[in-house]
C-alpha cells in the first residue's frame, strides 16, 4: 500500500487536472469509510479519466472507493485499504434520453432528484425512491442496492436497468446490455453491478427503462392493534387484483419516530400503540377509486380500527417521509444499529415476533418496519451509552442465527458504529454460493483494487 | 471422439444412467444433432440423467475424457444454443421434469430443468397464478432452456423475460460440484448470481433445478386486434403508443404475408386482405383496462386502422393467440423452409426498419414474413428461401446478417430472446469490443476454465472459424421433397 499523498496527488493531477486532486486531510476526511481517511481525492471529468486513473491505481496497487454524493459510505465492512477515493459526481450528464422509447442513459454521478426533474419535463420518471433522495446520485443508489419504497409497484432495478458501463479493475472500459427494453447479447454483467458497493467496477454510466408519471396518485392508511392484523391486510392485498406501488407496515414506535406527534402527518395517524398499514396507489382516477374501496373493504376485514383514504398531498408527505426511514431512524440514536431482513411473505409474522421477542430481553428500545411483502427492517435504538450495549447487539444478531432452519430468511446489518462491524460482521453468515461471489469478484477486479474487505465475505 | 473412446465413454454412462438413458447410434444421434435454428451439429453420445447427482458424475465422465458437455432441453432453441458444436456429450433433461414443490403462499415454484413452461402454469393456475414468461413454444419448451437462453415471449413486454422470475438455480460445474444460489427468498446480500447464471446459454454451468415466481392472474384482460391496410400505419401505432407511454401487455404485429399463412391454419378469423394487423392485449384492474383499451383503440383508429375488434370471449382470444404462437410453423406452408430471426430495435425506429427490411428482402429476392413482439421493439423478420438450392441458401444468410447489422446500427442488439448460441457468436464484435471480450471470457474462464461446457457459443470463434453454418448438400441429404 502506498502511503504517501505526495506520489498519489502528482500523478492524479496529470490525468484528471490539479483542480480536481484533494489531498487536503479536512477534504479527504469527508470521504471516510468507518474512520478510514483516504489519501487523495479525484474527481474525474470523463469516463477516459476514471479509466486512466483506475489504470494508475492497478500499476501502484493503489486501493480505491468509488463515490458519489457519499450517503451510504456506512454500508458494508470497514475497507481494509482506502487510497483513493474516486468522486464521480463531476460525471452528471444524460447521456441520451429518448423519451419516444421510454430509455435513459445517464451518468453515475447524476443526482437523482435531479434526473428526476429532468425527465418529469416529459412527464416520466425513474421508479427509484431510496433514501437520501434529495441527495443520492444514480450511480450510489445502484451500487449501494438501496431499497425503494416503489418496489412493491416496479419491481427492484434489476427489472428496470437495461445497461450500464464500467470500468474493471483493469483499468479497461466495458459495457454491458445496451438501450433497448429487450436484450440477451451476451453475459447479463450489469446486474452484477446492483448492490456490489463499488467492489467490482466503477460504473460511469447507466441505462434504464423509464415509466410515465401516474395521472393520479393516492395512499391509504389502516391502523391495527397488533402486527398479525396489520399483516393480515397486507397478505388479503397480496392476493387480490390490487397491486399497490408503495406497501409498508410500521410499529408503534416507528411511526412516533418517523412521524412525531405535531407534524401534519401525524395527526392522521391513529394514535401511539397502534400498527399502522400504509399503500400508495397509482392510475386513472377510476382505478384509483376502486383502490380505495377495496383498500376500505379489506382493512374493515382484517379488523382495522381505523382507515383513511389518503390525498395525493397526504400520500406524498407520507411516503417522503417512509423513504427517508433509515436515516431517520439512524439518527435517532448515535449507536444505532439497522437490520434488513428478507424473508418469505407467509412468515413475515412468526419473524417480526421471534425479533420483538429477542429485542425485548435486551431492553434496547427498537422498532420495525416491514417494508413490500418480503422486507423487513429492525432497528436498535439504544438511549444511553452503556458499557454492555454492544454485548446486548451482538446477542441480538445470535439470537437471530438461531432462527435459521425454523425460517427462511437472510438477514444483515445496513448501519451500526463502526468499530462494532468487524465483530457483529454486518453481512452475516457466509453463503454456499461465496466461492461463486469470489470468481466473480476476481474476474471484474483481479488485482483487488476496488473497496476491498467492504463487501460479502471479506469481499 | 475417437471410437474406442467413446465406446469407454459410452460403457461408462450406461452404467450410470442405466440402458434407457443413453443413445449413441448414428440414427439415434440424428435426433439431436438440430434444434429450432439453421445449424446442425451431432453430437456423440446422448445421455438422460435422473437426478442431479447423475449430471455431476456425467460431467465428471466428460471431464474424464475430455470431451464437451451441452444441455439440451426440448431443443425448440432457435439460436444453435443446445447443439453439440464440437461434438461430446449432450445432456438432455427430458426425464428431469418434475415440478418438486409448489408454495402457492410464497408464490414459488421449485421444478426440474425438464419441466415444460406451460406445465408449471397449468399446475398453479386453479390458485389464479401462473408463470408469466411465455415463448411461442411454451407446450414443448422447457423451464431449464428458458433459464439458460433468457427467453422472452409476447407478454414480457408487461412483465419481463425469465430472468425477472427466477430467484434461485441449483448449478453443476465442470469439476462435478453442485451449488446452491439464491432460493425462495430474493433480495439478498451479494452479487445478483441468478442475474449472472440465468442467459448465460449453458456456457457457465448446467442448470439442474429451479426456483421461479409466481405471477397473480389479472383480474381482466381484453384483447384487441387491430387491422391495417399498410404496415407503416401498423408500426406508427405501436411507435406512437410507447411515445404516449401506454403498455399494454402484449403487443404483437403480423404482416399481411403470415396473416394468410396463419388464416389457413388455425381459422381465427385474421383478415387475409390486409397488410398487418396488431395483437394487442390489455391486462389488469377492470377500470385501468376499459380505460387502456379505449386509449389503444384510439391510437389505433389515428393510424387509419380499418377495423379495431375485441375477442368477444375466451375462445375468441385464444384461437387469435393461437394464431400468433403457430405462426412460425404456419409459414411452413409457403417455402421448403424458413430462417426466423430475432433482433431488436429502438421502438421509436419501427417504421423505418420495417420498410428497410422490406428493401433488404427485394435486394435478395426473398419473400420476408414479419411476425414480432412490437411492442418491446423485438423483430422476428422470417426469411423463406429452399435450403437445397446453395445459392438461396448463402443469400438467406446474407440477407439475414444484413438485417441484424442494422438492427444494431440503428441503435439495437443482435438478439431480444433467442440467445447468441452459434446463430450470433460471430456478430458479436459488432456490439463488444475487445475489451468487453477480454472480461466475458474471464468470467467464462472463472465458472468454465477448461471450455468443458457449451464450446463454441457466444463468444466469436475468430477470423477464418466463423464458418460453422450448414452445408446446403447436408439439407438436401435429410429433406423432405
Amino acid at each position: 500500500m502506498k502511503a504517501s499523498n505526495t506520489i498519489a496527488s502528482s500523478q492524479l493531477e496529470q490525468i484528471a487536472g490539479r483542480a480536481n486532486v484533494h489531498p487536503a486531510p479536512h477534504e479527504c476526511a469527508k470521504y471516510a469509510v468507518d474512520g478510514m481517511v483516504p489519501a487523495a481525492i479525484v474527481r474525474p471529468e470523463t469516463a477516459e479519466q476514471a479509466a486512466e486513473i483506475v489504470r494508475y491505481a492497478g500499476t501502484e496497487r493503489l486501493s480505491l472507493i468509488p463515490c458519489g454524493a457519499l450517503t451510504k459510505l456506512g454500508v458494508g465492512m470497514p475497507a481494509s485499504r482506502y487510497d483513493i477515493a474516486m468522486d464521480l459526481t463531476r460525471l452528471n450528464s444524460v447521456v441520451h434520453y429518448d423519451p419516444d422509447d421510454l430509455t435513459l442513459s445517464v451518468e453515475a454521478g447524476m443526482g437523482l432528484a435531479k434526473l428526476g426533474q429532468i425527465l418529469a419535463k416529459k412527464n416520466q420518471f425513474l421508479p427509484l425512491m431510496p433514501p437520501f433522495f434529495e441527495n443520492c446520485t444514480v450511480g450510489g443508489t445502484i451500487a449501494s442496492g438501496a431499497d425503494s419504497l416503489l418496489r412493491p409497484g416496479y419491481g427492484t432495478p434489476r427489472d428496470f436497468l437495461i445497461g450500464a458501463e464500467f470500468i474493471n479493475g483493469s483499468g479497461a472500459l466495458n459495457k454491458s446490455g445496451g438501450r433497448v427494453v429487450k436484450n440477451v447479447s451476451g453475459y447479463d454483467l450489469h446486474k452484477l453491478l446492483i448492490g456490489s458497493l463499488g467492489t467490482l467496477a466503477v460504473i460511469t454510466r447507466l441505462n434504464f427503462r423509464t415509466f410515465p408519471l401516474p395521472e393520479a396518485k393516492r395512499g391509504f392508511l389502516a391502523a391495527f392493534d397488533n402486527e398479525q392484523e396489520a399483516v393480515s391486510l397486507r397478505q388479503k392485498i397480496i392476493a387480490s387484483p390490487l397491486t399497490p406501488v408503495v406497501l409498508e407496515i410500521c410499529s408503534p414506535e416507528a411511526t412516533r419516530i418517523l412521524f412525531g406527534t405535531e407534524t401534519p402527518i401525524a395527526s392522521l395517524l391513529a394514535g401511539e400503540r397502534s400498527w399502522h398499514l400504509f399503500a400508495g396507489f397509482e392510475g386513472t382516477p377510476e382505478v384509483c377509486d376502486r383502490y380505495a374501496r377495496e383498500l376500505q373493504r379489506l382493512a374493515q376485514e382484517s379488523g382495522a380500527h381505523d382507515a383513511l383514504v389518503l390525498r395525493e398531498a397526504q400520500y406524498t408527505g407520507l411516503a417522503e417521509r417512509m423513504r427517508e426511514a433509515v436515516p431517520l431512524l439512524s439518527r435517532n440514536s448515535p449507536q444505532a444499529v439497522l437490520f434488513r431482513f428478507s424473508g418469505l411473505p407467509a412468515e413475515t409474522t412468526t419473524l417480526l415476533r421471534a425479533l420483538r421477542s429477542f429485542v425485548a430481553s435486551s431492553w434496547i428500545p427498537s422498532v420495525q418496519i416491514v417494508r413490500g411483502s418480503s422486507e423487513l427492517c429492525l432497528a436498535l435504538l439504544p438511549k444511553g451509552q452503556e458499557e454492555s450495549l454492544f454485548k446486548q447487539v451482538a446477542y441480538f444478531w445470535k439470537s437471530v442465527e438461531s432462527l435459521r432452519g425454523k425460517l427462511d430468511f437472510r438477514a444483515s446489518i445496513l448501519s451500526c458504529p463502526s468499530e462494532w462491524k468487524t465483530e457483529l460482521r454486518v453481512w452475516g453468515a457466509d453463503g454456499p454460493d461465496l466461492a461463486l461471489m469470489r470468481r466473480v469478484k476476481s474476474s471484474f477486479d483481479p488485482h483487488n483494487l476496488f473497496a476491498p474487505g467492504r463487501f460479502v465475505g471479506g469481499i | 471422439m475417437v471410437e474406442a473412446a467413446k465406446k469407454e465413454l459410452v460403457r461408462e454412462l450406461l452404467a450410470l444412467v442405466g440402458a434407457d438413458g443413453v443413445l449413441s447410434q448414428p440414427e439415434d444421434l440424428a435426433m439431436y444433432e438440430y434444434d429450432g435454428s439453421v445449424e446442425k451439429a451431432r453430437p456423440d453420445v446422448v445421455v438422460f440423467p435422473l437426478s442431479t447427482q447423475h449430471v455431476s458424475s456425467i460431467v465428471r465422465l466428460a471431464l474424464k475424457h475430455d470431451v464437451p458437455i451441452v444441455g439440451r432441453g426440448a431443443g425448440t432453441g432457435l439460436s444453435g444454443g443446445a447443439l453439440a458444436r464440437g461434438g461430446g456429450i449432450v445432456i438432455v433433461f427430458a426425464r428431469m421434469n418434475k415440478i418438486l414443490e409448489i408454495d402457492l403462499e410464497n408464490q414459488r415454484a421449485r421444478v426440474q430443468p425438464g419441466v415444460v413452461n406451460l406445465d408449471l402454469t397449468r399446475a398453479v393456475e386453479s390458485a389464479g397464478l401462473y408463470f408469466a414468461p411465455d415463448p411461442s413454444s411454451q407446450k414443448a419448451c422447457t423451464i431449464g432452456g428458458n433459464v439458460s437462453e433468457n427467453a422472452g415471449g409476447p407478454h414480457t413486454l408487461a412483465y419481463g423475460v425469465t430472468t425477472n422470475h427466477i430467484t434461485g438455480l441449483e448449478l453443476v460445474f465442470p469439476d462435478g460440484e453442485i451449488v446452491r444460489i439464491g432460493g425462495k427468498v430474493s433480495g439478498a446480500a451479494g452479487y445478483d448470481l441468478c442475474g449472472l447464471f440465468v442467459g448465460s446459454e449453458g456456457t457457465l454451468a448446467l442448470v439442474t433445478e429451479i426456483t421461479a415466481r409466481l405471477s397473480r392472474k389479472p383480474e381482466a384482460v381484453k384483447t384487441l386486434l387491430a387491422i391495417f391496410e399498410t404496415v407503416d400505419d401498423a408500426t406508427e401505432t405501436v411507435a406512437e403508443m410507447t411515445a404516449r407511454a401506454i403498455t399494454p401487455a402484449a403487443c404483437e404485429m403480423m404482416d399481411g404475408l403470415t396473416l394468410c399463412a396463419v388464416e389457413d391454419y388455425v381459422h381465427a378469423g385474421f383478415p387475409r386482405d390486409s397488410a398487418a394487423v396488431l395483437l394487442i392485449e390489455v391486462e389488469g384492474l377492470a377500470e385501468a383496462v376499459q380505460a387502456q383499451a379505449k386509449a389503444v383503440e384510439q391510437i389505433c383508429k389515428k393510424h387509419d386502422a380499418r377495423e379495431v375488434r375485441t375477442a368477444k370471449d375466451e375462445k375468441e382470444r385464444e384461437l387469435l393467440w393461437k394464431g400468433r404462437k403457430n405462426a412460425f410453423g404456419a409459414l411452413g406452408r409457403l417455402a421448403p423452409s424458413n430462417y426466423v430471426l430475432d433482433g431488436v430495435i429502438p421502438r421509436s425506429k419501427l417504421p423505418k426498419a420495417l420498410q428497410h427490411i422490406s428493401e433488404i428482402g427485394k435486394k435478395y429476392g426473398f419473400s420476408i414474413g414479419n411476425i414480432f413482439h412490437a411492442g418491446d421493439g423485438n423483430l422476428h423478420p422470417l426469411v423463406l428461401y429452399d435450403p437445397r438450392d446453395r445459392e438461396q441458401f448463402e443469400g438467406a444468410m446474407q440477407a439475414s446478417e444484413e438485417i441484424i447489422r442494422y438492427c444494431v446500427e440503428i441503435g439495437g442488439a443482435l438478439t431480444g430472446e433467442h440467445g447468441v448460441g452459434m446463430e450470433k457468436s460471430e456478430l458479436m464484435p459488432l456490439l463488444f469490443s475487445d475489451e468487453d471480450f477480454a472480461l466475458m471470457r474471464r468470467i467464462h474462464d472463472a465458472f468454465n476454465p477448461v471450455g468443458l461446457l457449451n464450446p463454441g457459443k457466444v463468444f466469436p470463434l475468430g477470423k477464418g472459424c466463423g464458418e460453422t453454418r450448414i452445408r446446403p448438400h447436408e439439407i438436401n441429404a435429410g429433406a423432405a421433397t
